[in-house]
């Protein structure tokens, strides 16, 4: 296993590759060009198929013939190009196909900025498309973590049949780390016999499908993808905990923010104020139980992301009004400085003190 | 006892869903007879439409998929970059090909997807009762031009077939009809010389068939026959108009 030095972006192209993705359809767009780049080199390379669609509409749809026809496959796209995957993502979900689709966010909304974002929080954890259903979304915060989780996500995407979502900030993927890849991973090729592939009439016809047109029909198509999602709540969720067991303020923070939050987390406890940290690693299924056992002994909980405040009604939900919840979001592309949310630390570890009403902390 | 009339190996026995006098039918059995005469029904791969089609997956005895409103096209590149040995085909109506998926065909065609297009117009969107397409006559009444189409407003119909075979990557494309039993020949034909051309790898093929939908146009089923023959075929001209291996038609 060899350490290299890579872009954020161009790290979570190999890492699919060495997972064993041989198909990508994708269209350009900033913050995550080099993603499409990266497999325009590569997948020749490797065998594989690089194709740029002529929108994202056709990319999501493209990935949507390849899971089909039984194939690893991915696309990446950033705010507005997700936006138009939505439509296919929810075919994808119905017809039950596995697929990684990589968001690198960028400021919202409507073309908004190039920068680094976390606005797209709503969008990638309550499905994002029409009907009813969830995706499983993982937030990495390093290029390190980004290599591991991207290559979890085909494991999932397979195990499940579903679509995985791979949620990076802008900064993830511009980033320059040191990064392990390993040569080969051990690549978990599970069987699917339904995919489309030909029918040679030794089983059943492969339908790939969302369509039930009798509605008790689709209800019983929505409990069992509602059970899968129950199942997939249970087994995946994954996060991160540092110094959260004696902490009377714990932060909440994912993806790139959670390294601004550790710093000033640091710089609070060796101000005397006990803070710790919980990291969503899978921002759905969400890590609720971290967060609500944490709120039988911390005093308060500060939220931090890129966004107007959108993970926090997760973080509520969690701690379901027991302790103080406040928010700290920088929006547009901005990100927030060590130095602001050390500010907010003091200011939130003031509200954990029972003498200071919530009110006047704010 | 000698066979004279058997259903092709490559439909099921699913009971077609279209109404009386819809040539949905005839066309899926065209198809259905291409694929059991190129032999070729154990590598078929179809992606259904949406639209009044949107079952073919049921009738059609091949892997399918279903794809989104427009998508196929794109579905069918993602399954041929993945099986480029099997045979792909798309079958999509009027709204699905020239409005909603206008990107998706001509990209596809661009491209020389090796893929196959059956592409049904009927000059109205049928499953969703009877309103405008792209193929809409002009004075053409629908439920969304009651006052019949206008060109001011809407402009002219669009011509598949003719912007197709513009594409560089398009290697075979016609335009027939299934209104009289001499055109189901010429369709016939043409279907089988497309799934042809996909076999021989030169490039995209495309089918357009003229069709009928006595339901929305508020005709019987054989004025409808007539109307294609007396309206649409004079604008909708029949005839090859791309065959690489001839050169342009
Ligand atoms: C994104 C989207 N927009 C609209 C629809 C509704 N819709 C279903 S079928 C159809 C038109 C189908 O007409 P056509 O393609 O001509 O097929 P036909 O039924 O005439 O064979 C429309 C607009 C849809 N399903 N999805
Ligand atoms: S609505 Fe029109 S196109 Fe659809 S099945 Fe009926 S006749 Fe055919
Ligand atoms: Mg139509």
């Amino acid at each position: 296993m060899a350490k290299l030095l890579m872009k954020g972006n161009e790290a979570i192209a190999e890492a699919a590759i060495r997972a064993g993705c041989r198909y990508f359809f994708g269209y350009p767009i900033t913050p995550q060009n080099q993603i499409p780049e990266y497999m325009s080199k590569r997948m020749p390379q490797v065998g594989g198929t690089f194709l740029q669609a002529e929108s994202e509409v056709s990319a999501i749809n493209m990935v949507y013939g390849a899971a089909g026809a039984g194939a690893r496959v991915m696309t990446s796209s950033s705010g507005p190009g997700i936006s138009l995957k939505q439509e296919g993502i929810s075919y994808l979900v119905g017809a039950q196909l596995p697929c990684v689709i990589v968001n690198i966010m960028r400021g919202g909304p409507g073309l908004g900025s190039i920068q680094p974002s976390q606005g797209d929080y709503y969008q990638a954890t309550r499905g994002g498309g029409h009907g009813d259903y969830r995706i499983p979304v993982f937030a990495p915060s390093s290029v390190g973590e980004a290599v591991t989780l991207t290559q979890k996500a085909f494991d999932m995407a397979d195990k499940y049949r579903s679509p995985v979502i791979v949620l990076g900030d802008g900064m993830i993927g511009q980033m320059m780390e040191p990064v392990d890849l390993p040569d080969s991973i051990e690549i978990n090729n599970v069987d699917k016999p339904w995919a489309a592939v030909g029918w040679d009439g030794t089983r059943p016809r492969a339908i790939i499908n969302s369509l039930y047109i009798d509605p008790s029909v689709l209800e019983r198509h929505n409990i069992m993808l509602q059970e899968k999602f129950a199942q997939i709540e249970s087994a995946e969720m994954d996060y991160g905990a540092e110094l959260v067991d004696d902490a009377d303020l714990v932060v909440v923070a994912y993806g790139t923010v959670a390294r601004i939050a550790r710093s000033a987390i640091r710089m609070a406890r060796a101000e005397g104020i006990k803070a710790g940290m919980i990291r969503p690693i899978t921002l759905w299924p969400f890590p609720s139980d971290p967060i609500a056992k944490a709120a039988e002994t911390a005093k308060a909980f500060l939220t931090v992301e890129m966004s107007a405040g959108q993970m926090i009604d997760d973080v509520r939900l969690a701690v379901a009004g027991r302790k103080p919840v406040l928010f700290y979001g920088r929006t547009g592309g901005m990100v927030p400085a060590v130095r602001d949310v050390l500010h907010q630390i003091r200011i939130a570890a003031g509200a954990a003190d029972p003498r200071n009403p919530l009110e006047e902390a704010i | 006892m000698a066979v004279v009339f058997q259903k092709p190996k490559s439909l099921t026995d699913d009971i077609l869903t279209y109404c009386p006098g819809c040539t949905h039918g005839i066309i899926h059995r065209l198809v259905a007879e291409a694929i059991d005469d190129l032999g070729v029904q154990a590598k078929t791969i179809g992606v259904a439409p949406v639209g009044c089609a949107v079952f073919a997956y049921n009738f059609f005895a091949v892997d399918m998929m279903q794809a989104a409103h427009g998508r196929a096209p794109a579905v069918a590149t993602g399954i041929k970059r993945v099986h480029p040995d099997n045979v792909v085909f798309t079958y999509q109506g009027d709204g699905d090909l020239a409005s909603i998926g206008m990107a998706e065909i001509m990209h596809a065609a661009g491209r020389g997807e090796k893929i196959t297009t059956i592409f049904v117009n009927n000059a109205i969107y049928g499953m969703t009762g009877g309103q405008m397409a792209p193929t809409t006559l002009i004075g053409q009444v629908t439920t969304t031009s009651p006052y019949g189409r206008k060109e001011e407003l809407c402009g002219k119909p669009i011509r598949m077939s003719e912007l197709i075979a513009q594409m560089d990557g398009s290697a075979y494309v016609a335009r027939a009809s299934v209104h009289d039993p001499k055109h189901v020949l010429d369709a016939k034909k043409a279907i089988r010389k497309a799934f042809e051309t996909q076999l021989s790898g030169a490039g995209f093929s495309m089918v357009e068939l003229l069709s009928t939908c006595p339901t929305n146009w508020g005709m019987t089923p054989s004025e409808s026959l007539k109307w294609v023959a007396s309206d649409m075929i004079p604008y909708y001209p029949l005839g090859v108009y791309k065959d690489s291996a001839k050169g342009a038609a």
